[in-house]
């Protein structure tokens, strides 16, 4: 398939191929993040993961009727608003349902993947019967679509960087806060020992409220920049569901690093396969290789050492 | 609990009296053949949902992936209706007669090699049972082994499932796509679609049913069953007993699949077609749900939890589309959070005292409708 | 409704028929009513025992209304719930009211069948107006034959397909494609393509069709590329397609991978008022989630288009947006379903019978010139005679339709030589 290209375009080819890879990997991150927080921290399986990404999306696309409408001159901007409100939005229904329902399921993690599989059918049916069963069209400010020009022939979509920039701050965020701040050591003591926590003094009902609410915000960030590259409709959040939770795994459940190494993997291996193989089975060879591997090492690529 | 004269195997077995009862006479008497052949499509899934309860009530093994199984079991059994549907007379219009449509569109000239020895029709009733349990047994060797587990497990049978899906509509050739394979006729030249056959089908159903529970009651009553138990509830105890937790757990896994093709295969038989719809994601979970409404614990429960899902669903989606969703979403949220035994959950708490007070007033053994295993 | 009730319904139909196979005549011509003056006795037109009364007719609606499916299947319950009340205004089909009973076909294949065969069997509906999907359409097929139903199915679709129990009134892809092609040929001086759909029948059949009338134009395939429903990546084809530069984009790429498809596709520079693109799977409801500014500047092909200016459309726009809202958008298959209930009336007035056998064979040749799209006739093959028109795709979310062909293009459901 390279016959009669000459060396530059080859080049340039190949330099956009990595960096559609990095988008790819921007996006595993920026959906796994959240999940891997909740997953891997609480040991919850939230099902309705995608659908906190959907409110998140949904969140923009009133947004950006209300600006459009309202305040036409915010509108360059108002994607900015529209990721916190986004945060807010799912952030806080995120601690409701932590605090009605996922509270109760701690010791039974098999039990909070149907609870939470309730969860996100009642939540698509809100969505159908608020926003209607068709998709919507977010409008975007003009300057997150279209491309730099970076030679002749690379060219990079300004909506990639934009998910790179936002993927690299939310993780430096969440390290931030989960490494270096006190509540983080919080979090972490209540992940590796909850009893002994307890006795310590933590208060391992907030935490667990607050952990909660971040992983569930998170997605809303997500599902928010994702109205750049995808769909938004009632049954969008089902798309991500697998791919997530495979990029988790993949990673070992409990390593935030190892999430992103495995997002890394995961992209890249797929970018590639998708480049040389037909899309369809581009997809099947990844998956296949993931749970191929996952047999071989189940505990995932980097593991956590913690006495349960 | 005083022990009630509904547990043990008398009662066991009263139970499955009283079903066979309700699905050998009362449905049949009580409703018509379209009603009746609903019916038997909504049984196919309680084999799904009573294999559940071995696996995952009893050992403690979720799969989320028993779509697969049940899917694998009703292409088999499509796959020799297809071929006995596309003899040479009926497919003379195409450019290959005698092989399936689909693969006539998609530029096939001959049969694929895998389709071939689908013309037997002992061939593919063995392929029903025994494709599912080995995929079932390659899956469960190479997690197993490994120890893993739980939440693993459940999602790793997830993506299997996701893939298969994937396969099946990518590959429309060899497996008739998203359509899937549609417009089976005849099996071994008895016309399936007829009324006569439709409630000759729905008994052999629901024979083959009331055949498997008593099976899987067996199996549970026996030693393999407590080890199950055991193991589901401190597997490394039962391992430092010296037994193999991997052989019992992968034993388990495959009967809950090859119960699943069969159910599968039955489907087929009964709607008239199968489609990569039932082997995907969401109804694999669906399946799930059904044994938990149930009872995970109970077989029984699982059949009567099936058959008030589906009834639901089919008279909800009727009269209130919109509000279905709700429904299922609260039912699971439900299920989980105030009745995690389910409907033989409640049985067991309400229902048996009762009966046993009446019976203890010295009138006559009123038999229920199912019970709760509860060694 | 209960079983019961339902039987005992047709008894009464039943005796009531009876009673005005002898008494009707007479009756019907002293009848005051105007619109039901000339209503023929039902014991003469219908003889099979389909759910005819003297004043009323029923038919049955079969589409998803919930499921991942209603997204697309609403703006044709829409057109058909439309056309039946526009039909009751003028009086009925044969001087009958026409019933409707609505089904949910629930994205649910099996679903599907078990409805049909309730609108069947137990409702003994004279017509359907129903399906969507192929899969759907397929596993009712079975259904329709076995209890002899009619059955309108709105959906453009790929074809290999004839029934004499159902009345195709969307393109099969032949008409979809063929014209589309010879236009980017002729217009656009096309030389290389790069097809690329959602990984199902629809888009592989109509792909494969593309490709041997592009190759037959001795022009070039550049690539074909098929990706999973639902799937939302597609940075690296988009890579292929900069490397490969094709003359056309040929996409036909469905649902919700469709908006990310085009959202990409610009964010990646490609701009389609220079790239010239090709699609036979957007319509005006697709573009409601993609965004019309995403979108500006493609070629849509299509038999229908909202924006078309003619007066039966004009009427049909504006008697559909009073219906269901000034802001409802009107795509290729809401038109089609809405040819459904009039290709039916225009039918049974012609064989004056409602009798299945007698509709079916009368279809053939029955012409409708109320269509929002013009002019269509039935096909012996249960198919409609059809302009291929294209329509450039605009940021307001509608199309300019820039060109139609001089004749009806004939359906052709085995095109010899595309197989």
């Amino acid at each position: 398939m390279f016959d009669g290209y000459s060396l530059s375009e080859l080049g340039s080819i190949f330099a956009m191929q990595g960096f559609a890879g990095l988008i790819l990997f921007s996006v595993f991150v920026l959906m796994a993040l959240g999940l891997a927080i909740i997953f891997g921290q609480m040991g919850v399986i939230n099902m309705a993961h995608g659908e906190f990404m959907i409110l998140g999306a949904y969140v923009t696309f009133v947004c950006s009727h209300l600006v459009g409408e309202h305040a036409p001159w915010l509108f360059p901007g108002y994607f900015f608003i529209a990721m916190a409100l986004a945060f807010v939005a799912s952030g806080s229904l995120g601690m409701l349902v932590e605090w009605s329902l996922i509270r109760f399921l701690y010791r039974r993690p098999l039990d909070t993947l149907l609870a939470t599989w309730g969860l996100s059918l009642i939540m698509q049916q809100i969505f159908r019967s608020t926003f209607g069963a068709r998709e919507v069209g977010v409008t975007l400010p003009d300057w997150l679509m279209g491309s730099l020009s970076l030679t002749d022939t690379i060219e990079v979509p300004i909506n990639g960087l934009f998910v790179m920039a936002l993927t690299m701050t939310i993780s430096a965020v969440v390290y931030a806060v989960l490494f270096r701040a006190r509540w983080g050591r919080g979090v972490r003591a209540v992940m590796q020992n909850r009893v002994m926590a307890g006795a310590v003094g933590i208060n391992t009902e907030k935490v667990d409220r607050y952990t909660f609410g971040l992983g569930c915000g998170i997605a809303g960030v997500a599902g928010s920049a994702f109205t750049m590259v995808g769909s938004t409709g009632p049954t969008s959040g089902q798309l991500y569901i697998v791919d997530t939770f495979l990029v988790v795994v993949f990673g070992g459940a409990q390593s935030l690093i190892g999430t992103i190494a495995s997002a890394f993997t995961i992209s890249q291996a797929q970018s590639t396969m998708e480049f040389f193989l037909s899309g369809s089975m581009a997809k099947v060879l990844t998956l296949l290789t993931v749970v191929g591997i996952l047999m071989l090492r189940p505990q995932g690529l980097f593991v956590l050492k913690v006495r349960r | 609990m005083t022990r009630s004269f509904l547990t043990g195997t008398r009662g066991e077995l009263l139970g499955v009296g009283v079903l066979a009862l309700l699905v050998l006479l009362v449905l049949p008497l009580s409703l018509d053949v379209f009603r009746l052949n609903l019916v038997g499509k909504y049984l196919t899934y309680a084999f799904v949902a009573v294999g559940l309860v071995l696996c995952w009530g009893s050992a403690g093994i979720l799969s989320l992936g028993q779509g697969i199984f049940f899917g694998l079991g009703g292409y088999c059994m499509a796959m020799f209706l297809k071929l006995e549907a596309s003899n040479p007379e009926a497919t003379k219009i195409q450019s290959t007669p005698g092989i399936p449509d689909f693969m006539d569109w998609n530029q096939l000239t001959s049969l694929p090699w895998f389709w071939e020895p689908f013309h037997s029709l002992t061939f593919s009733l063995a392929a029903v049972v025994l494709v599912p349990s080995a995929l079932a047994f390659v899956i469960g060797v190479a997690m197993f082994k490994r120890r893993v587990g739980g939440v693993y497990f459940a999602i790793i049978t997830q993506a299997i499932a996701a893939i298969l899906t994937i396969l099946i509509v990518g590959q429309q050739g060899y497996t008739g796509g998203i359509n899937g394979i549609t417009d089976l006729r005849t099996l071994k030249g008895w016309d399936i679609r007829t009324d006569e056959a439709k409630l000759v089908l729905y008994f052999v159903n629901a024979a083959l049913l009331l055949g498997c529970i008593l099976l899987c009651l067996a199996v549970r009553r026996s030693k393999l069953g407590r080890i199950l138990v055991a193991l589901r509830d401190k597997e490394d105890r039962v391992r430092f007993s010296g037994y193999d937790v991997a052989n019992f757990k992968t034993f388990v896994f495959c009967l809950a699949a090859a119960l699943a093709g069969v159910g599968g295969a039955m489907f087929t038989l009964q709607v008239g077609f199968m489609s990569p719809s039932f082997v995907g994601i969401v109804p694999s979970i669906e399946l799930v749900i059904y044994c938990a409404v149930g009872g995970r614990l109970s077989l029984l429960g699982a059949v009567y939890g099936t058959l008030l899902v589906n009834w639901a669903k089919t008279s909800f989606s009727e009269s209130f589309p919109e509000l279905w969703l709700f429904a299922m979403g609260a039912l699971f949220i439900g299920v989980v959070m105030a009745f995690p035994n389910g409907l033989a959950g409640l049985f067991q708490t309400h229902v048996v005292p009762r009966l046993d007070r009446l019976r203890g007033r010295g009138l006559p053994p009123v038999p229920g409708p199912t019970r709760m295993a509860a060694e | 409704m209960s079983s019961d009730d339902i039987r005992k319904d047709s008894h009464d139909a039943l005796r009531r028929k009876l009673l005005l196979g002898m008494a009707a005549l007479p009756a019907a011509a002293m009848m005051p009513r105007l619109a039901f003056a000339q209503a023929p006795a039902t014991a003469a037109i219908n003889t099979t025992g389909l759910a005819v009364t003297d004043s009323t007719v029923k038919v049955g609606i079969l589409h998803s209304v919930t499921g991942t499916m209603s997204i697309s299947e609403t703006g044709s319950v829409e057109a058909e719930k439309l056309a039946i009340q526009q039909i009751n205004e003028m009086g009925g089909v044969l001087g009958r009211k026409i019933e409707f009973i609505q089904e949910d076909g629930a994205s649910d294949w099996p679903t599907f069948a078990e409805k049909s065969r309730k609108l069947l069997v137990n409702d003994k509906v004279a017509a359907v107006f129903g399906c969507w999907t192929s899969a759907s359409r397929k596993a009712v097929l079975p259904v329709f034959e076995q209890y002899n139903g009619m059955l309108y199915y709105p959906t453009f679709y790929e074809g290999l397909e004839q029934s004499k129990n159902v009345i195709y009134t969307g393109q099969e892809a032949t008409q979809q494609i063929l014209a589309g092609l010879d236009w980017v040929f002729k217009e656009k001086g096309a030389k290389s393509f790069y097809l690329i759909g959602s990984d199902y029948i629809w888009p592989r059949t109509s792909n494969k069709i593309a490709r041997k009338h592009i190759e037959k134009n001795g022009f070039k395939v550049a690539g074909e590329e098929y990706f999973p429903l639902g799937h939302t990546q597609f940075n690296s084809v988009i890579n292929k397609i900069k490397l490969t530069k094709p003359d056309v984009i040929y996409a036909i790429v469905v649902g919700g991978s469709n908006v990310a498809f085009y959202k990409q596709l610009k964010a990646a520079g490609i701009d389609l008022k220079k790239q010239t693109l090709m699609t036979i799977s957007v319509t005006e409801d697709e573009m409601l989630g993609i965004g019309g500014e995403n979108i500006a500047g493609a070629y849509a092909c299509m038999k229908y288009f909202q924006s078309l200016d003619n007066p039966n459309n004009k009427a049909f726009v504006e008697a559909f947006k009073k219906m269901w809202g000034a802001d409802s958008v009107i795509g290729d298959v809401t038109q089609a379903a809405y040819l459904g209930p009039w290709l039916w009336k225009l039918t049974v007035e012609k064989a004056g019978s409602f009798d299945i056998d007698k509709v079916a064979a009368a279809s053939p040749g029955i012409e409708f010139k109320g269509a929002p799209e013009g002019y269509v006739r039935i096909h012996e093959n249960h198919h409609l005679w059809s302009k291929t028109r294209i329509g450039l795709a605009k940021a307001d979310g509608q199309f300019d339709v820039i060109h139609e062909t001089a004749e009806l293009m004939e359906p052709d459901p085995f095109p010899k030589g595309y197989q």
